[in-house]
């Protein structure tokens, strides 16, 4: 079978299309730069999500609150260790940007095994339940937020050696977006990595087609499945700080604010495909910075309408995952 | 006389309101093979998933070697060397023919020799080895779904309707694989609608009728009583060809 390229090509084909309706190649090359950003930022809160649908049919709406929480404490750590972040030195900006993410990661991680355990699993197989329950979770987590870190916004300044832009010529690429896109890179390619270099990997393949045949197959699909719920948590947590950052304010809905457009990205990849979910973030990424130049005020629904023209041309996604 | 290999005693199944299984009561003798056979919705794949645990049975006990299995999860049932294969085939399809046979292979890569046995039989499956399996024929899917089975030696195999829709070689094919895992002291279940090719391999046979088994006893003299066959099955003596 020859691989299916053509959804990939869709991402130059916006790019080169926007082109000319920007006008100015400058603007053209930050906007793409802030599009691919914002797309892998997507993606990294996005992967999670898709694959614990594949594997076990379960609609977490709760995944926005791993979002928050990574947020959320990614922003305390570094207020914590804000001369860090204040210093001159990428090195020592670092030293309070890494425990920042990995502290989010932990913690969101740590927090999807108990939102699995006590909200997800008793649903198993309902998805009526399963959306008023996570619903409800995502609810009560974001009061809980509240109650912990206050009703206020939290203002979140980049550290200093991500601040400012790097230029070349008349183009200006922001250093933090540039950073958001090595990051959701390598997010990327680990995962694609994993799932087609590993025994682990395939075993999510084949969990997501058809997780009865794997069990018959004396592997539990049970565990994996907490496993990928735990992982797509703590990655949600990167997501979640990384998007933090580049808002440069936490709140407590920054979770539901980001979720919808986290579904429109799985929506569009196809239910269960890594690969449609990148494509799929790259495209909402671009689209978004795109039209929000261009056309600000039909900015909001460009993404509702980016979704509904490819569930015309594919139905099931842009990369259909062949369920059992 | 040995204790069976597999044993089913008043084993009943729901499937929602539907009661499918009344008391399947039937024995698998170590090192043969037994085909169930039945008419089409007499509770046979029912049986095959209930003895997977892929559906609970309500009542009954179904032990094997020597251990009730009845209330135990699916992967541990296949852990405890019992493989397999469904109607559906159920083929991973966006992976490989090597990757479904390296996920298959639970105890690490498949062993050369194994694969060798398996290709001698199921040429097509060397072919296509790096294509992903979607794009497989039926009957080779088929393949798949056996060689998937049998990739490291199992004690029991549970197969449901292995020549549905197969060509006359790949039959033929099957009978010899089938025949030479029997040779190799594997146990084989089968679930069978073709006559002939049950005639030819079956050791025993258990005949499901409504939810319950009408008769079991030897494949020979199932085979040599037509009054039963047409009684159980419905066949007539130009289906025994």
């Amino acid at each position: 079978m020859k691989r299916d390229w053509l959804p990939w090509l869709l991402i130059p084909a916006v790019g080169l299309l926007a082109l000319p309706l920007v006008g100015s190649l400058a603007s053209w090359v930050t906007l793409s730069v802030a599009g691919l950003a914002m797309g892998l930022m997507i993606f990294v809160m996005a992967s999670g999500l898709t694959l614990t649908f594949g594997l076990m049919d379960v609609l977490n709406f709760g995944h926005g609150a791993f979002i928050a929480v990574g947020a959320f404490v990614a922003a305390s750590v570094m207020l914590a260790l804000a001369p860090l972040m204040g210093a001159d030195s990428l090195w020592l900006n670092l030293g309070a940007v890494v425990p920042a993410v990995l502290a989010a990661m932990l913690v969101s991680g740590a927090l999807g095994w108990g939102f699995e355990r006590a909200i997800v699993q008793p649903v198993y197989g309902q998805h009526l339940r399963q959306i008023l329950v996570t619903t409800g979770g995502l609810i009560v987590a974001e009061q809980l937020l509240k109650v912990i870190w206050g009703p206020e916004q939290i203002t979140l300044a980049r550290p200093t050696a991500l601040r400012g832009a790097f230029l070349l010529g008349d183009v200006a690429i922001e250093k933090y977006r540039l950073l958001a896109v090595v990051v959701g890179l390598l997010v990327f390619a680990a995962l694609a990595l994993t799932l087609n270099r590993t025994k682990l990997g395939l075993l999510i393949r084949a969990g997501v087609e058809n997780g009865e045949m794997v069990e018959a197959l004396g592997y539990r699909i049970r565990r994996l499945f907490v496993g990928v719920f735990v992982a797509g948590s703590a990655l949600a947590g990167l997501g979640g700080a990384m998007w933090g950052l580049y808002q440069e304010t936490v709140t407590a809905a920054i979770g539901a604010q980001v979720i919808v457009l986290v579904f429109i990205v799985v929506i569009i990849g196809g239910l269960g495909s890594i690969g449609g979910c990148f494509v799929g973030a790259l495209l909402v990424g671009l689209t978004a910075n795109y039209i929000g130049f261009l056309a600000p005020k039909v900015a909001l629904g460009s993404n509702i309408l980016l979704m509904a023209l490819i569930l015309l041309w594919r139905p099931q996604g842009l990369y259909a995952v062949a369920k059992r | 006389m040995p204790e069976p290999l597999l044993s089913l005693r008043g084993v009943e199944t729901r499937i929602g309101r539907y009661h499918i299984l009344h008391g399947v009561a039937f024995d698998v003798a170590e090192g043969g093979l037994t085909m169930l056979l039945g008419r089409n919705g007499a509770g046979k794949t029912t049986t095959l998933r209930t003895i997977m645990g892929l559906w609970r049975a309500a009542a009954g006990e179904i032990r094997f070697a020597g251990r009730d299995i009845t209330r135990l999860a699916t992967p541990d049932i296949a852990r405890l060397g019992i493989a397999y294969v469904p109607e559906s085939m159920a083929i991973f399809a966006d992976l490989t023919v090597q990757e479904n046979l390296i996920l298959a292979a639970r105890a690490g890569p498949p062993d050369a020799k194994r694969l060798d046995w398996i290709f001698g039989r199921f040429e097509a499956l060397k072919r296509f080895w790096a294509l992903p399996a979607g794009n497989l024929s039926g009957g080779q899917k088929q393949m798949l779904a056996v060689a998937r089975a049998i990739i490291e030696p199992r004690r029991l195999l549970l197969i449901d309707e292995p020549t549905k829709g197969l060509a006359p070689a790949i039959i033929a094919n099957m009978i010899a694989a089938f025949a030479e895992l029997k040779d190799g002291q594997s146990t084989l279940l089968v679930v069978e609608q073709n006559f002939a090719f049950a005639q030819q391999l079956g050791d025993s046979v258990a005949v499901m009728d409504d939810g319950k088994v009408a008769h079991t006893g030897t494949m020979a003299a199932f085979a040599a009583d037509t009054a039963l066959q047409q009684h159980l099955l419905g066949l007539g003596m130009g289906e025994h060809q």
